[in-house]
């Protein structure tokens, strides 16, 4: 990769890549058991099932199949608050998730952390953070750990648009460039940090430029094409897994819900009409086309998935919906942990 | 007994616990190559080199956040704010990240790591450099917060904290970094939670620590001893966790109270501690609790303003006076 910024390209909009056919599969039910679990988040909180803040990720499931498809089980991923779609994708039980969004002794931290706080040790996966950029020194550390162990792991550390003009950011990017830790921050830039669009919140539009303060290596990914997220990101994490070396990817993509469930679609920031020229670019449906026309998947395999992963996401609900409330004890547990 | 300066001890506890765990690593400002602003690591990195002793950047948040990333990935970091001033930098990482990642993750991701420096006062540096800020620490759940008074006890306990698997505060003092006292041969760790019972009385007890204790109160117990007082000082050594039984059963014994800090009133350590033993110990207390703290005000740099702002001997005889009536 080079530290010049690609260029997005016009159409055709997807590529043949070098991924085996089953992972192009495995990457269309991962996305599409997102967007299901997504809208069914949503329900839930439109019947008072889910409180607080509920971020979801439709529109930008690609980001997710992409990126964790170009990662190993065994690396690290770190997210913002807009976190189901990236711990799905890093394999977290869908069961736990939804528990922990009805707030269940049997969600992923046991009701402690909610929607916007997803955690899995066993899977690497070092949450879910709701305080914008706060993360993202946190994922410098963590691939210090790795450098530091010299292992040959990477860290992936994902971020909205908007974490970009928080100065943790500059702080993160600098030390990780700085330091040569084998990190790869990924922008998820769905154009709006809640209803502010980036050329109002940032002096930069193009945040991969952002990078070059830093004389850090970028890129820029489609982020509604799942082939092109994974190739930007993988030829980042090869080569930070090769080299320590760090990247800045900015991955432009398009949110379809509103900030969070208590924010409308549209307003004043957005149109509708614009919500719906968007959506025609819907991932699910781009990549399903593609995989049609090289003949990777048939019509009836969309079916069986869909009956598959609805399986998945009403028994997560099941299991959700009959799994206890925390007991009243757990309140004091995991303050401190024991020396 | 050897006798050494606190930033010694602090030195030795961080070598030794180097030695024995590889996970253990230095970073913050100035402390490889400089040996530390108040040269605190001196020789490390002579010794252990830039892997372990890492010089930071002026980033803060961005350095304590790398620290708490490589906790939740399996290192011991230890970081050093060149003041705890400059940690207000980096109060969303502590309070947030390190304090509320165990608890929020539902147990996933422990934070094993300690954050060190010389907090309060020193002289003339005026406002936005002086604080002692324990009590905004001791605050937040998740957190455990330690000021040693001695060189002896500043080894022991830094060597806890740096083997326990929280997050601690360590505060020690820039004017007491040269001050030399005997600590124990060899190997030893102090517990959090346990005070000491610096010097035994029966008239009234006196809680102090750190940096405030060493200059101030033990002089005012002097002076209170020229008068007949017969004071009990009490050092609890680790302001969260609390050795409350230690002050409970001093104050049943002298049914007084006095508590002197160098922070701000309001909120401040002194006031749960008030609050916890007219809880405890109300019917022994034969007159209200008397609290010395810095006026509430941002400290001067004039020096006579200073002094008239922070705890003075004389400030701490008048307050035990009070509590005894005797004014």
């Amino acid at each position: 990769m080079s530290k010049t910024a690609t260029i997005l390209s016009g159409p055709p909009r997807q590529k043949t890549a070098d991924v085996a056919q089953e992972t192009l599969l495995h990457w269309y039910d991962e996305m599409l058991l997102i967007r299901r679990f997504e809208e069914k988040a949503a329900q839930l909180y439109g019947m008072g099932k889910i409180g607080g803040f509920c971020h979801l990720y439709n529109g930008q499931e690609a980001v997710a199949a992409g990126s964790i498809g170009a990662i190993n089980a065994d690396d690290y991923v770190i997210t913002a608050y807009r976190d189901h779609g990236i711990a799905l994708a890093k394999g977290l039980d869908p069961k736990a998730c939804m528990a922990e969004l009805l707030g269940k002794a049997t969600g992923i931290t046991k009701g402690k952390g909610g929607s916007m706080h997803f955690f899995d040790r066993d899977k690497n996966f070092l949450g879910g953070h709701a305080i914008v950029g706060a993360h993202l020194p946190l994922a410098a550390g963590v691939a210090f750990a790795i450098k530091y162990r010299d292992e040959k792991k990477v860290c992936l550390c994902l971020m909205g648009d908007g974490a970009t003009n928080i100065g943790e950011f500059h702080e993160a990017l600098n030390l990780a460039a700085l330091w040569k830790l084998p990190v790869v921050y990924i922008i998820e830039n769905n154009k709006y940090s809640m209803g502010t669009a980036v050329s109002r919140s940032s002096a930069v539009e193009d945040l991969y430029k952002k990078a070059l303060a830093y004389d850090m290596r970028h890129a820029v990914a489609d982020g509604m094409d799942v082939l092109d997220v994974y190739k930007t990101v993988k030829a980042a994490v090869d080569h930070a897994r090769e080299t320590c070396e760090p990247s800045l990817l900015e991955v432009r993509t398009y949110r379809y819900r509103g900030h969070s469930m208590s924010d409308p679609i549209a307003g004043h920031y957005r149109t509708k009409a614009e919500v719906e020229e968007e959506k025609k670019l819907d991932p699910l449906i781009v990549f399903a086309d593609f995989l049609i026309q090289q003949n990777i998947m048939t019509d009836e395999r969309i079916e069986e998935v869909e009956k598959k992963v609805k399986k998945v996401v009403e028994e997560a609900v099941e299991f959700a919906e009959n799994s206890p409330e925390p007991p009243l004890e757990e309140l004091f547990n995991d303050v401190y942990k024991p020396s | 007994m050897p006798v050494v300066s606190f930033r010694e001890a602090l030195n030795q506890a961080m070598d030794e616990e180097m030695e024995r765990d590889d996970r253990v690593f230095l970073m913050g400002e100035e402390v490889a190559l400089y040996n530390g602003a108040y040269k605190v690591s001196q020789g490390l990195y002579n010794k252990w080199g830039g892997r372990r002793i890492v010089d930071t950047p002026i980033a803060e948040a961005g350095f304590a956040g790398i620290g708490i990333g490589a906790a939740m990935a399996g290192l011991r970091p230890i970081v050093e704010f060149m003041t705890w001033n400059f940690s207000l930098v980096a109060y969303d990482q502590l309070a947030n990240n390190a304090a509320k990642m165990l608890s929020m993750s539902g147990g996933h991701f422990d934070v094993p790591i300690v954050f060190r420096g010389p907090g309060g006062a020193a002289h003339n540096l005026a406002a936005t450099h002086s604080q002692a800020l324990e009590a905004i620490y001791a605050y937040v759940p998740g957190l455990k917060v330690v000021m040693p008074s001695t060189p002896k006890d500043a080894k022991g306990l830094l060597k806890t904290a740096i083997r326990d698997n929280n997050p601690t505060i360590f505060i020690e003092s820039e004017v007491m970094y040269g001050e030399k006292a005997e600590i124990p041969d060899g190997e030893y760790t102090i517990p959090f939670g346990v005070g000491e019972i610096v010097k035994e009385g029966s008239d009234v007890t006196i809680v102090s620590w750190s940096k405030i204790l060493q200059h101030v109160t033990v002089k005012a117990v002097l002076e209170l001893e020229k008068l007949g007082v017969h004071a009990e000082l009490i050092d609890p050594r680790t302001i969260k966790p609390m050795d409350w039984d230690i002050i409970v059963k001093s104050v049943q014994k002298t049914n007084r109270l006095v508590v002197v800090e160098e922070g701000w009133p309001f909120g401040g350590v002194g006031a749960q501690i008030a609050f916890e033993v007219q809880h405890r110990a109300f019917d022994h207390l034969d007159a209200p609790i008397e609290r010395v703290t810095q006026e509430d005000v941002p400290l001067p740099y004039a020096h006579n303003l200073e002094v008239a702002s922070l705890p003075s001997v004389d400030r701490v005889v008048r307050a035990v006076k009070k509590a005894m009536y005797l004014d």
